[in-house]
């Protein structure tokens, strides 16, 4: 006779989540006898000041190792992974033990061990008793044979009762997989709330993963802007200037030519200039290398010279900021003069950079029409997001008819 | 003269060679980075060397460091510096060590090519070329005292900061030389610049006063 799958299953499972009750039993009421010493000694001597501390004490050693205990038997038991709420010290001091006091997740231990455990020891022994009087009652007619014949004899209906033990017996062992399965279930989720990372901690810990890689990901984004402009540069660029060489060498040394070859040649030669100017802004306002090299102040002069109207520039920076930041910084201006040439009217600009304290400091002002509109797809929506990825904030104050400042404050760490 | 030539693009180094042989230069050496750069001035003591700022390895100011290194070495070697983009802080670099025989040009400069093959010759006799855009940077950071020049004074100014002699900025904005030499007095009175008659002098005093040299 086979036994059914599924039988098989269930029954394997309420076996597995028998045994997991069963052994937490002595772990739950193991600080039973701690506190029940310190009522009984106390109630007989009255001397609180020695039972107190002493049993203070003992819980507070006892905590981290029923943790641990109770970590271990879920893994092998159930295999369920009750994860650490915080990375474990790795040597005990005076000071990690004074922390691990004052934080939450001890607490919320000792309440699991000292309050708790004894109440889910309960429900575990509950199931266990159910388990054994089932085993007893549906195996009652052998405990019956097993009696001497006399017995049988001299006991009035027990014909009548066995049967009736015999089906309770087996309804309750019908129903032991379920019972165990609940309160098993009950047990490891009130574990993995009080003995696991709690809410605040699992935020605390996406929060940081989050950063992390929303750093990673601004690092690759100015990696692979590094790596576009290295390449223009290399590329591109130098095939532009080297034809823009031959067509002036034409020029210069075939000075026979008939006047349209001539006209046409001189025709390219401006395209060809005009395409690397024109290439040559858009490269660099990518990544300049020199932004790497000789930090923000140098790079501006480049930025600031283009714009084809006077600009005033002024950089008082005591050292260099992180390279996301630099490279922040020099894209909200590199935009913010862009936009200021093509909208504003202005007939002067003002940068200024500066270091306040932990924050850095970017004003462009210009003496424009004013009425510009971060929602109007200038440029200005982009620059506040780029602001935004590094934690910094972006301010924008134009009037209708001017002036127009934009300010931007970049965290920069010491 | 004798030409050394340090450009790690090929094709551009082709096109290099040819402008300055049509400036009656001969390129006795081409390389493709400072290191080999050092070396081949080391060899052969020519009179330029024409040098691209980025070069392996870290293709960042290669050619600036190694112009500086042959500046101080070989002062009968001219320089001259050749980038996609121009920056104040390498032409203050460039002549920190010495202002004649100095130049620094945007790549593009080299398709004009007979106004090239002039500013190189004029950095090989001794002078000094900077591009529009490196005195446009420098101007930019001397704001304050230039608002007293009126703006023909001012493109005068940048003019003469280029490297360019009187005659070259009486050519440029079609005025006589005498009219030119008025504008420098102007310029040199309202600056409190030290008068100084040599074309060169006056180049220095400029550079000196817009915080591109210390020497």
């Amino acid at each position: 006779m086979t036994i059914p799958p599924r039988l098989g299953r269930l029954a394997r499972r309420a076996r597995r989540d028998t045994g997991f009750l069963a052994t937490g039993v002595p772990v739950h009421l193991a600080l039973v006898p701690v506190w029940s010493w310190a009522a009984a000694t106390t109630a007989r001597t009255g001397n609180w000041a020695l039972t107190l501390p002493v049993s203070v004490a003992l819980v507070l050693s006892g905590v981290p190792v029923l943790t641990v205990v109770q970590r271990y038997r879920h893994r092998a038991l159930l295999g369920v992974d009750i994860r650490r709420s915080a990375p474990v010290p790795r040597r005990w001091s005076p000071t990690t033990a004074l922390r691990w006091l004052s934080s939450p997740r001890a607490w919320r231990q000792v309440g699991y061990h000292l309050l708790l455990g004894p109440l889910v020891a309960l429900s575990e022994l509950s199931v266990l008793v159910a388990a054994a009087v089932g085993l007893a009652g549906a195996t009652g007619y052998g405990w019956v044979w097993a009696l001497p014949a006399g017995v049988r004899r001299d006991w009035f209906g027990w014909a009548t009762l066995m049967p009736c033990y015999t089906v309770l017996g087996l309804s309750l062992l019908s129903l032991l997989p379920w019972l165990a399965g609940v309160v098993a279930r009950a047990e490891s989720r009130s574990a993995a709330a009080l003995l696991g990372p709690s809410r605040a901690d699992r935020l605390q810990e996406r929060v940081a993963y989050l950063a992390g890689s929303r750093t990673d990901l601004i690092e690759a984004v100015d990696a692979e802007r590094r790596r576009i402009e290295r390449d223009l540069h290399d590329g591109t660029q130098q095939r532009l200037i080297s034809l823009a060489v031959n067509l002036g060498l034409a020029m210069a040394t075939r000075p026979d030519l008939p006047g349209e070859a001539r006209e046409a040649l001189a025709e390219a030669h401006l395209e060809a200039k005009a395409a690397i100017a024109e290439l040559g802004d858009l490269v660099r306002g990518l990544h300049p290398a020199v932004l790497e090299d000789r930090g923000l102040d140098a790079a501006l002069s480049g930025l600031a010279a283009r714009v084809p109207l006077p600009v005033r520039l002024r950089v008082e920076l005591p050292e260099r900021a992180a390279p996301a930041v630099e490279s922040v910084a020099y894209f909200v201006i590199s935009e913010a003069l862009a936009n200021v040439t093509k909208h504003a009217g202005a007939s002067r600009v003002e940068v200024t950079v500066r270091r306040v304290g932990t924050v850095l400091r970017v004003n462009v002002t210009d003496d424009g029409l004013g009425g510009a509109d971060p929602s109007g797809g200038t440029g200005l929506s982009g620059l506040a997001k780029r602001v935004g990825s590094v934690d910094g904030v972006f301010r924008l104050s134009s009037p209708v008819g001017g002036p127009t400042t934009v300010t931007v404050e970049l965290p920069c760490a010491r | 003269m004798r030409a050394v030539i340090a450009e790690d693009s090929v094709l551009l180094r082709v096109g290099l060679v040819k402008v300055l042989e049509m400036g009656g230069f001969q390129v006795v050496a081409e390389v493709g980075d400072a290191e080999a750069l050092l070396a081949a001035v080391e060899e052969h003591q020519p009179e330029l060397a024409l040098v691209d700022v980025r070069m392996p390895p870290t293709f960042t100011d290669e050619g600036v460091r190694a112009a500086a290194v042959i500046r101080r070495g070989r002062p009968r070697t001219a320089v001259v510096l050749l980038s996609q983009y121009v920056e104040e802080r390498y032409a203050a670099d460039l002549l920190a060590t010495n202002t004649s025989g100095v130049g620094y040009l945007l790549k593009q400069r080299v398709a004009d090519v007979q106004d090239f093959a002039a500013a190189v010759r004029r950095v090989a006799e001794g002078g000094t070329a900077l591009d529009p855009q490196v005195v446009a940077q420098l101007l930019l950071r001397r704001g304050d005292p230039l608002a007293a020049l009126t703006p023909r004074e001012r493109e005068v100014l940048a003019l003469m900061a280029e490297g360019r002699s009187n005659a070259g900025i009486a050519e440029a904005l079609t005025v006589s030389e005498s009219a030119v030499a008025k504008h420098i007095n102007n310029i040199f009175a309202k600056l409190d610049l030290p008068v100084a008659d040599a074309d060169h002098r006056r180049v220095l005093a400029v550079l000196r006063f817009l915080g591109a040299s210390r020497g």
